[in-house]
This record gives structure tokens, C-alpha cells and sequence, in this order.
């Protein structure tokens, strides 16, 4: 449990790092550590084939994109967009009014009792095929259509229209 | 039991981490007599009997050379890099099973430092995660060149990476399981090799292992030509001695992962009817590991010495336009096998 809740801080503190630190790279380098730190939450829940695709997926994959689109950018002090004052003060009543939100969905929510698995093995990489492939066949597949149709969409986008050339 | 079993976890760690460092050492002064061997030349000779000291004096000189952090350079990022690049190559060896299990006395030693579930993913985990140390190194350098190194690693590391786990994807098909020592226990014999069932992903995954560890023909990274030294250039001693000796750990671990998923690992020809006891058993094991990890490596030093460097466009070209059509063939390939011979035999 003491484990759990240093796990805990670690993510909140780096996820808050992420969003306080000025410079776009080690925003993202924060980011990368939130995940890393999401990747023990899975391993202490005994969810080894989910916290080893988080780890690859999230820190191996997407974070290098990100990283990779900064380092093109080269975002630093000069470049970087002057926000006025309007937008600044429009952004903390937007964001007062999630927080509100947050507060008040978390408030209805009456605290349950934990949950005991009935197999705590599910996370393992076989159980969780057979779960998938069985139970959840059919969520799984129209999750992997959503996957497919942004795949489509992202080539067409970046595809070079041969009219303008 | 307890204390047992953490000293003896604690040795192994510590043996390995010293095999790579050794390994990764030797590598410097191997490939420069491999260059020499190839171009009828002797390489290295003056520092002991067959220059075998050239390494310690290698290693000597960058550690008194003198350290520069260019003025412009983002300094803990540019001290982050190399760390990052020499402890992602050094984990990656964790799962690997080296040998069966030694019985002294009592005890049942387990040559394998930790044998999860997910081994292979945890590989490609930590592949994934090696390319952070060339990206932050060329980025904070704040050198146009470096930057170029930088980006293009990420790029290549990114479309190889595909492949690669295409390929895998194959092979954990015929496997049935995720765990490294399972896959080795799988291939006793010689019949048994991965690589009589998957020589098209072997190959996929060879071409893979060349581009995520820099090798020519894929160290675009650090191409001298185009890029004065890549992701490296403003990088001086010690730390670019680690950028170094990461590439060749990986090199190491790379080989050690392709002999154990393909190339049965520990297992050798016979190794149970020549009436060994389990150790010695064991002892050749390991021997015929480290032999068919040193025949890979070789071959990357041969292949760096014999193929000229790939151009950036035939690199993404060969990576999305053949290897993932070839590797998603080889997938279809193995399931259409695995139903007929499931339905029929």
C-alpha cells in the first residue's frame, strides 16, 4: 500500500512538473517520466502485458514523436506566442469550471468497497487474450476499426495533393 | 533463503553487467582487427601480444581527456543523454537466459537474472527507450549537426521499430509464449531452432537489429560524411565513450537475443546424449551461447566492412515499402501454416 501511494505522488508530482516547466522538452521529458510511473501502477497491479504496452507504446513511441516534432520546432523564448490578457483570465475560469466539475462528480461517487478479483492472474498476457478474443470480441474489433479509420486519416492528410505540384 | 537468493540475484547482475562491459571493450579492438583482416592489414599490434592492451589504453585516454560543454549547450540534458544511452544498453540483458541451472550443493542457480512473462516485450521496451539517449544528446548540443543526427536516429529508430516487432509477432506465433526462457527450453536440440520455422522473420529481424543498433549499413545517425559525426559531434571524452560503448553493448545484447530467440540459444547439438551431468551440461550451455554470440557479432563487424551506407530515402524505403509488407506476409504466412497443420496433421 506504502508503495502505492509513493507511486502515487511520483505520478501527480511529475504530472504537475509537466505542466509548470517553461521549456517544451523537458515538459515532455516530465511526461515521459508521468508514464513511467504509470508503468508501476500497472506492474502493481499484476497487469505485466498492459504495463509493458504502456511502456512501449506511450514512453517508447508517442513521446519520441512528440520529442522528435519539438526538436524540428526548436520552441524557445523568441518564437514562443505572447498570450493577452483576456485569453489568460478566459483559460483559469474555463479551468475553475473543470475543477468544479471534477469536484463535484468525485463527491456523488460513493467510495466502494475493493474490489477482489476473482483471478488475479487476468493481466497476464494469455488470460488477457483469451478474455479479449472471447468475452470482449467485439469491442476489441470495432476498437482496432477506430485504429485503422485514424490510420486512413493521417495518410490522406499527409499525402501530397499531385495537383499542386 | 531470502538473503540467498538476493546475493545470488546480486552476483549475477554484477557478472553480467562486467561480461558486457568486457565484451563491449574487446568489441573496439575486434572490429578494428576485423577492418584489418578484411583489408589485408594487421590493425592494432603495438599495445601488448596482439594489441589486446589497446582497449585499456583506449579507455584510459577518454577518461583523462579533457570534458567540454559547449556554451550553448542545454548542460543537464547534455550530461542526461549519454547516461541514458549506456543504462538502457546495460538493462536490456536482464531477461536473457544465459544457461540452465547450475545445482551446487543444495542450491538451484538459475542463470537468468529475471525470467518475466512479457521477456520479449521487456526487450523491445527497452529498445524503444534507447533511442532517448541520441535524441537528447543531439538536441542539447545545440549544433545544427547533431540535431540532424538526433532527428534522424528518432525517425529510423521509429520505422524499424515496426518491423522488428512485426517480425516478432511471427515468431511469438509458433512460440505460444512471451517468456525468453520458455522460448529457449522450446528449441532443445538442433531440429527445434526458431530459424528452420522463421528464416524470412530471422531475416527481417537481422535487417531490424542493424538499424536500432546504428550499424552500417544503417548509421545514418552519425553518418561522418554528411554530418561532421552525428549525433556525437560536440561530445568529447568520457561521454562519447559511453555513446560508444552503448552501441556496442546493444550490439552484444542484440546478439544474444538473436541466437536465444532463433538460434536455440544455450541449447546445442546432442546435449543430452553424451551422459553429462546438469552442470557441465549447463557450463557448455553457456559456452555455446557465448559462441554463437560472438559468430553475430562478428557478423556485424563483417557486413560494416563490406556494405557501403545506405542514402536516407533508401533507408525509409526499405523500411516501410519491404521489410513491413515482407513482415506482415510472414505473419499471414505462418497463420495459414499454423491452421493447416493444427487441422490436418
Amino acid at each position: 500500500m506504502s508503495v502505492f501511494y509513493f507511486v502515487a505522488f511520483l505520478s501527480i508530482f511529475f504530472a504537475l512538473m509537466t505542466i509548470f516547466t517553461k521549456n517544451p522538452v523537458h515538459s515532455v521529458l516530465y511526461l515521459v517520466i508521468t508514464f513511467f510511473t504509470f508503468t508501476v501502477h500497472y506492474i502493481l497491479l499484476n497487469a505485466q502485458f498492459l504495463a509493458v504496452v504502456n511502456f512501449i507504446v506511450y514512453m517508447g513511441a508517442i513521446m519520441v514523436l512528440f520529442l522528435f516534432v519539438l526538436m524540428l520546432l526548436n520552441l524557445n523564448k523568441d518564437t514562443e506566442p505572447l498570450k493577452s490578457n483576456l485569453v489568460k483570465f478566459m483559460s483559469v475560469i474555463a479551468g475553475m469550471c473543470l475543477l468544479v466539475t471534477l469536484a463535484g462528480s468525485f463527491r456523488v461517487l460513493e467510495s466502494s468497497e475493493p474490489i477482489v478479483l476473482k483471478n488475479p492472474d487476468i493481466g497476464l498476457v494469455s488470460n488477457l487474450g483469451k478474455v479479449l478474443f472471447s468475452d470482449f470480441l467485439l469491442p476489441f474489433e470495432i476498437s482496432s476499426i477506430l485504429l485503422l479509420t485514424a490510420m486512413v486519416g493521417a495518410v490522406l492528410l499527409a499525402k501530397n495533393d499531385p495537383k499542386k505540384i | 533463503m531470502e538473503l540467498a537468493f538476493f546475493i545470488e540475484k546480486f552476483l549475477l547482475v554484477t557478472i553480467v553487467f562486467v561480461i558486457s562491459l568486457v565484451i563491449a571493450m574487446y568489441s573496439t579492438l575486434a572490429e578494428r582487427k576485423v577492418a584489418g583482416f578484411m583489408q589485408d592489414r594487421f590493425g592494432p599490434d603495438r599495445a601488448g601480444p596482439f594489441g589486446i592492451l589497446q582497449p585499456l589504453c583506449d579507455g584510459g585516454k577518454f577518461f583523462f581527456k579533457e570534458e567540454i560543454i559547449p556554451a550553448g549547450a542545454h548542460k543537464s540534458l547534455f550530461i542526461l543523454g549519454p547516461t541514458i544511452a549506456i543504462i538502457t544498453a546495460c538493462i536490456g540483458s536482464a531477461v536473457i537466459p544465459w544457461g540452465q541451472e547450475l545445482v551446487i550443493g543444495e542450491r538451484v542457480i538459475e542463470l537468468q537474472v529475471a525470467d518475466i512473462n512479457v521477456g520479449v516485450l521487456y526487450m523491445f521496451g527497452v529498445v524503444a527507450l534507447s533511442v532517448y539517449g541520441i535524441m537528447l544528446g543531439g538536441w542539447a548540443s545545440n549544433n545544427k549537426f547533431s540535431l540532424m543526427g538526433a532527428v534522424r536516429a528518432a525517425s529510423q529508430s521509429i520505422s524499424y521499430e515496426l518491423a522488428l516487432g512485426l517480425s516478432l509477432i511471427a515468431l511469438l506465433m509458433v512460440t505460444q509464449s512471451l517468456s525468453l526462457k520458455e522460448i529457449v527450453v522450446q528449441q532443445q536440440g538442433f531440429v527445434n531452432w526458431n530459424i528452420w520455422v522463421q528464416p524470412l522473420g530471422f531475416l527481417i529481424f537481422l535487417v531490424c537489429a542493424f538499424a536500432e543498433c546504428n550499424r552500417v549499413p544503417f548509421d545514418l545517425p552519425e553518418c561522418e560524411t554528411e554530418l561532421i559525426g552525428g549525433y556525437n559531434v560536440e561530445y568529447s571524452s568520457m561521454k562519447l565513450g559511453l555513446y560508444m560503448f552503448a552501441e556496442y553493448i546493444h550490439m552484444f545484447v542484440s546478439s544474444a537475443l538473436m541466437s536465444a530467440l532463433y538460434f536455440g540459444g544455450y541449447n546445442f547439438p546432442f546435449m543430452y546424449d553424451l551422459g553429462l551431468s546438469q552442470n557441465w551440461i549447463t557450463i557448455i550451455g553457456v559456452l555455446a551461447f557465448f559462441a554463437k554470440i560472438f559468430v553475430f557479432i562478428f557478423f556485424f563487424m563483417w557486413i560494416r566492412w563490406t556494405l557501403p551506407r545506405f542514402r536516407y530515402d533508401q533507408l525509409m524505403n526499405l523500411g516501410w515499402k519491404m521489410l513491413i509488407p515482407l513482415a506482415i506476409a510472414n505473419i499471414v504466412l505462418t497463420g495459414i501454416i499454423t491452421i493447416i497443420k493444427d487441422t490436418f496433421f
